[in-house]
């Protein structure tokens, strides 16, 4: 695992979240492709802004949601990992 | 434009291919575009272009790729691409880069330009520019890549390869990512049109395929993170059918330099279909209603085995253009099929003796098979 708690990430250059009104959905555009990322991950790419770090990204979903910060934590690595591994985001 | 009205039942697409014009100064022998080219009389306006953009993201499509032919040829294309972001549209930029210097890059990023995807023809200059006939091709592609990084723009580099190059695959990566491209599309030469014309040339053989696949699995690891690679296989070596366009006007709208929508840029090869022109209909009638999108849409149409096939809603029967091409018949099931009745046509190919001349993309009859 590369996460860091002090890691900020951003999108990768043409990699856009936008709400398309028409799907009445969340659509991550990016070159040549697009997908429709899932609440959660709705929740943490809108949180992406090249600053927010890993840790100040849980303190905000686990405020938010009242939820515990070490399972919010976990799902959060994981899924920024994974992002990551896609072409999404970078760190 | 007469067929039932299932427009209830159809999803709004999501991407619309803009050839805005067929002038290139290139003549790839596997170029994509028909054999018979649009002039440059014949192509669309500014105005009308805008209004098609319009017309898409109201419809519901997310991406647009300026495509062609050379786009950039286009003097219009900075509009272009400032309308399709002032629509919201996400746009490509599909080019050979021979023609992009730094101020003209400059200034479609500033109009809203999102991506650019750049093709490269072989590893070295002696294959890059002999396949493209173009003296330079390949070191002006290279700087043309540098300029998309350096203006900040995600770059991907479309690696075209067939028999004559795959030896050169790893070679080909090696430079792409060097090069700086987030994105890789290692595309194996698709046989329809000028393509078709160069099979014997161009088919790749079994050992190579397998080879090639190594070298992509390879990569893919390596690159992890760094540099996504999309994989586009040859489907003559496939045992099942690529869902082409992922089903007949499911996702993708083709328009022609000259305005045809098209469900894709072979579909004019279906000589019997009536393709309508955004001149003439609304963009949101021609994707719902028409004749030519209807025709092949959803399972309906499909004859056996497709029609029982556990797999007709993955591979939608194939490409309609290849069994066209292959067969004489768009209705039939695409031969790549191991269960297609035509199946060996496709063995047939495979085990012909290979040729080494070309047929070069020009504007030109040219009366090669």
């Amino acid at each position: 695992m590369n996460e860091r708690p002090d890691a900020a990430y951003r999108f990768a250059p043409g990699v856009k979240l936008r709400f398309d009104e028409t799907r009445q959905a969340w659509i991550v555009l990016a070159p040549e492709r697009l997908f429709v990322p899932d609440e959660h991950a709705v929740e943490i790419l809108k949180l992406i802004d090249g600053a927010r770090t890993t840790a100040a990204i849980v303190d905000d979903l686990a405020t938010r949601f009242d939820a515990p910060r070490a399972t919010i934590e976990a799902d959060v690595i994981e899924l920024l990992q994974d992002l990551v591994d896609r072409g999404v985001l970078r760190r | 434009m007469s067929a039932p009205d299932r427009s209830a039942a159809v999803e709004p697409p999501l991407a619309l291919l803009a050839e805005l014009t067929h002038r290139c100064p290139l003549q790839c022998p596997y170029c994509s575009n028909p054999r018979a080219l649009v002039g440059h009389g014949a192509e669309l306006d500014t105005a009308t272009w805008s209004r098609v953009l319009s017309e898409a993201a109201q419809l519901g499509v997310l991406q647009v790729h300026f495509s062609g032919g050379e786009p950039t040829a286009r003097r219009d294309l900075v509009d272009l691409v400032r309308h399709a972001a002032r629509v919201g549209l996400y746009s490509n930029l599909i080019t050979s880069g021979v023609q992009l210097d730094g101020a003209r890059l400059a200034t479609l990023a500033a109009a809203g330009l999102d991506h650019v995807q750049l093709s490269f023809q072989d590893a070295d200059d002696a294959g890059g520019d002999a396949i493209a006939a173009y003296a330079g091709a390949q070191a002006k592609k290279r700087a043309a890549a540098a300029l998309v990084v350096a203006q900040g723009l995600a770059l991907t580099a479309n690696l075209v390869v067939h028999r004559r190059n795959l030896a050169r695959l790893p070679a080909m990566i090696e430079m792409a990512a060097g090069l700086g491209a987030g994105r890789l599309e290692v595309a194996h030469v698709q046989y329809y049109g000028w393509a078709l014309a160069n099979r014997a040339a161009l088919l790749p053989t079994a050992a190579q395929l397998v080879e090639a696949d190594a070298v992509v699995a390879a990569a893919r690891e390596r690159l992890k993170g760094r540099v996504v690679i999309d994989y586009v296989p040859p489907d003559y070596h496939a045992r099942q059918p690529k869902p082409c366009m992922s089903g007949w006007g499911r996702r993708f709208i083709n328009i022609t330099p000259s305005g045809k929508a098209l469900p894709c840029h072979a579909a004019e090869t279906i000589a019997d279909l009536d393709f309508p022109s955004v001149t003439d209909h609304a963009l949101a009638a021609i994707w719902r209603s028409s004749a030519a999108f209807q025709r092949f849409r959803g399972t309906a149409w499909m004859p056996e085995p497709c029609r029982s096939c556990d797999q007709r809603e993955v591979d939608w029967g194939g490409c309609r253009c290849q069994a066209l091409a292959l067969t004489g018949d768009a209705a039939r099931t695409d031969p790549v099929c191991a269960l297609a009745p035509d199946h060996a046509l496709i063995d047939d190919a495979l085990a012909a003796p290979a040729r080494d001349a070309l047929v070069f993309r020009r504007f030109e009859k040219t009366t090669l098979p």
